[in-house]
């Protein structure tokens, strides 16, 4: 992750047709592994045979352009598609190991402790600030109420996990300054408070990785900023790892400590920040280049991958 | 909750900090709109209530005889409560602060904002009516029978709130599980020699088992398609039922179904009666007294479970899956065995209320469970507003008790259903009580608008 090391992967002799894969400390103990992932819808193959990891106790994106396939990856991720092939392998701090791609969706967040935000918001809108935070802790509820039957009768045993529960929520509504409006349906908030209560809620179910898909979008350059912090705040002081989807660079070039560039499906290039943002493939396919150097660029991947 | 909150929730509390604000409360408008609405009374009531027709003897045409009276004392009447309700009702006008200036806003619906205190304040009224009502002096045979009906329907209503309202899943053959109740206390009873008490639970617990064993088939159809399953369901029950007749009856029904005993003391003339017992003299209105306690008992403990159970993480997450059910799956939340407990419980409490009806009327055929009492449920529960308990008991009492008023216009009484439909469906898109009271809150609770709140799409 050093700089001398992503300038040295960024050398012209680097932008060869062979992908560089950047090794990187993810490598070595990667809370979840990728591999050989592919999507087919029909004729169309949405992801191809992508592999990558992430690092324990990393913030890692995955960018690229419009339809690169980055929400189906995530959707795979998640159990909400089953991979037409591919190997997703989730290893837990404790050691367990869950493949993702057997699972079904639940089981992926209730088990594999696999969260995840949605690009379009689905918060229960109708639901308070607070239920939405308890939803999140069904499991864990649910057994503390014996099956409901405990709940029913009242028993001690539920009301002292219920109000543990009500303290980690309140833990978080703090966290996201949002504990004066606790008992305000979700569907209030303004957009950027709505946001983050996704990504309270989804911690709430105490999750190992975090997937956000698009947190930042829509949201202003202080809201972005503070986003970033919680993102931080998160991996820091919770050890989640954190697997994010993103549009808005500065929140990707800030925070990521490993970036995944896709493009039609492939991996395109893999690497820190430094690493990425100087690679010629993601240049040409995604971030665009200064007037001055684009022929200069272009012809460097014309003739690299020739 | 203190002034921190979001200004337009509390401007009560605010006003104890800020100056007051001007005074709005318009008199000269109200007073000119409460003039309008007395003039629109006068305009209808003259010709209606002022003038009468009378037939004069020996065929010698028709004389009009003015009633001016009653046309003022419904003038007074409307101007004076569109006043009152204008002034103190209504509130025309909210302040809201905004830094040290007030802002005007037009007040909303006064019904929709403080219908969820109804529940608090009617709640316990209701309950106190219910409780004493055997013994007022109005209720003669006829009202006790009807309320028997009303309560069946009220716990019904619950029943499928539990499914439609709470957990969002369209049922529209619910009658199968009332059924499903009835028919196992009739056949039980016939069979086995089994009493009331001994076949209550198993009556619930066989409904539940078909609630699963609809849920199953069911889970993965969404919306229109599951009410469409359920319809059909609804149907193959009623079907068998008609004509499995070695086993059933077939349309002759089952007849001769025992009637429940007071901790085994019947309801009988004889010594060892329930008069007898209490030295009491015999009346028939003793059994329909005891079953009126009987099925407010069993209603009542619907809503008991039914709101312990929102209050718990099943019922929340039957509320989580109405707004989002992929959200819910994100969260870990098993999304079969969360419908599947919905269609059991729901179902279960059908099959009490199906139970109960067989030893109410001590005759039962597949006549009773058609698609028009499935249709009557669901409207009950919509019309009162999705999720509300009291909306329910509101709508029952409405739609039973009307139904049976308007009895003598046998032809007419569909049609003044539909119209009332539409009216409420125009009035108040939503049902009665459209709003949802939080499960849970750290401040004060505070309702939710219906506006918010899902509906429900699978």
């Amino acid at each position: 992750m050093s700089l001398s090391q992503s300038q040295t992967a960024a050398t012209p002799e680097a932008a060869t047709s062979e992908i560089v894969a950047q090794p990187g400390p993810w490598d070595d103990d990667p809370v979840l592994k990728v591999e050989h992932l592919t999507m087919r819808f029909g004729g169309l193959v949405a992801v191809d045979d992508l592999g990558f990891c992430v690092g324990r106790g990393d913030i890692s994106a995955i960018i690229g352009p419009n339809g690169a396939g980055k929400t189906t990856v995530f959707n795979c991720l998640t159990g909400f598609y089953k991979p037409t092939e591919g190997m997703l392998t989730m290893t837990q701090a404790g050691g367990g190991q869950y493949l993702l791609e057997r699972m079904p969706d639940f089981q992926i967040s209730a088990h594999a402790k696999v969260a995840r935000t949605f690009q379009n918001i689905r918060l229960f809108g109708g639901m308070t600030v607070l239920e939405n935070l308890m939803v999140a802790q069904h499991n864990p509820l649910m057994l503390a109420s014996y099956f409901t039957f405990g709940g029913i009768l009242g028993l001690k045993h539920f009301r002292t996990a219920e109000n543990g529960a009500v303290d980690r929520a309140k833990y978080w509504l703090e966290r996201i300054r949002l504990l004066e409006r606790a008992d305000d349906p979700a569907a209030d908030l303004p957009y950027g408070a709505q946001r983050r209560l996704e990504i309270a809620r989804a911690m709430c179910t105490e999750p190992e990785l975090l997937c956000l898909d698009e947190p930042a979008a829509g949201l202003n350059p202080r809201e972005t900023a503070e986003l970033n912090e919680l993102l931080r705040f998160i991996r820091d002081e919770h050890g989640t790892s954190v697997l994010l989807i993103e549009h808005d660079m500065t929140v990707v070039m800030e925070i990521s400590d490993h970036i995944i560039v896709l493009d039609y499906g492939q991996k395109i290039s893999d690497g820190t920040p430094d690493h990425v943002r100087n690679d010629p493939h993601v240049i040409a396919a995604y971030l665009g280049v200064e007037d001055e150097e684009v022929d200069e660029v272009e012809r460097e991947v014309e003739t690299g991958e020739a | 909750m203190t002034s921190e909150t979001a200004p337009d929730s509390a401007p009560e509390n605010a006003a104890k900090h800020k100056p007051a604000p001007p005074q709005t409360r318009d008199l000269a408008a109200s007073l000119k709109d409460a003039g309008l609405a007395a003039l629109i009374t006068f305009a209808l009531a003259a010709p209606i209530m002022g003038l009468h027709t009378m037939s004069l003897p020996g065929g010698g045409g028709l004389a009009i005889v003015p009633n001016w009276a009653s046309v003022f004392i419904s003038v007074v009447v409307v101007f004076v409560g569109r006043l009152l309700l204008d002034l103190f009702v209504w509130r025309r006008v909210v302040q809201i602060p905004i830094g040290d200036k007030w802002f005007r806003r037009p007040g909303g619906m006064p019904f929709a904002r403080h219908a969820h205190r109804l529940g608090g304040v009617a709640g316990p009224l209701l309950l106190g009516f219910t409780i004493i009502m055997p013994f007022l002096p109005f209720s003669d045979r006829y009202i006790m029978d009807l309320s028997i009906l009303v309560l069946t329907y009220v716990m019904l209503g619950w029943g499928l709130n539990i499914v439609v309202g709470l957990a969002g899943l369209l049922d529209l053959g619910y009658v199968a599980f009332y059924a499903v109740g009835a028919y196992s206390y009739a056949l039980l009873a016939q069979y086995f020699d089994l009493g009331f008490w001994v076949c209550l639970p198993l009556a619930g617990i066989l409904a539940a088992f078909w609630g699963l064993l609809l849920g199953f088939p069911v889970l993965r159809l969404r919306g229109d398609y599951l009410a469409i399953v359920t319809l059909a369901f609804g149907e193959i029950i009623r079907i068998v039922l008609l004509n499995w007749y070695q086993f059933t009856g077939g349309p002759d029904g089952i007849s001769g179904i025992p009637r429940p005993s007071f901790f085994g003391l019947e309801f009988s003339r004889g010594d060892d009666g329930f008069a007898a017992f209490f030295g009491l003299d015999y009346s028939p209105m003793h059994r329909i007294i005891f079953l009126y306690y009987l099925i407010l008992i069993l209603a009542l403990i619907t809503n008991f479970v039914t709101m312990r159970l929102r209050r718990l993480p099943v019922g929340r997450a039957w509320e989580a899956l109405r707004e989002d059910e992929i959200a819910c799956r994100s969260l870990g939340i098993n999304t079969t065995n969360t419908k599947l407990t919905a269609f059991a419980i729901g179902a279960m409490f059908g099959g009490f209320a199906g139970s109960f009806f067989a030893t109410r009327q001590g005759f039962i055929s597949p006549e009773s469970f058609t698609f028009i009492e499935s249709a009557l449920i669901l409207a009950i529960v919509v019309l009162g507003g999705l999720g509300s308990q009291i909306g329910v008991v509101i709508a029952a009492v409405v739609m039973i008790g009307g139904f049976e008023y308007f009895r003598e216009f046998e032809q007419y009484r569909m049609l003044i259903f539909g119209l009332a439909m539409v009216v409420i469906m125009v009035w108040r898109p939503r049902g009665l009580i459209a709003t949802r009271e939080p499960s849970i809150a750290l401040g004060k609770r505070k309702a939710i608008s219906g506006d918010l709140v899902g509906e429900g799409h699978g």
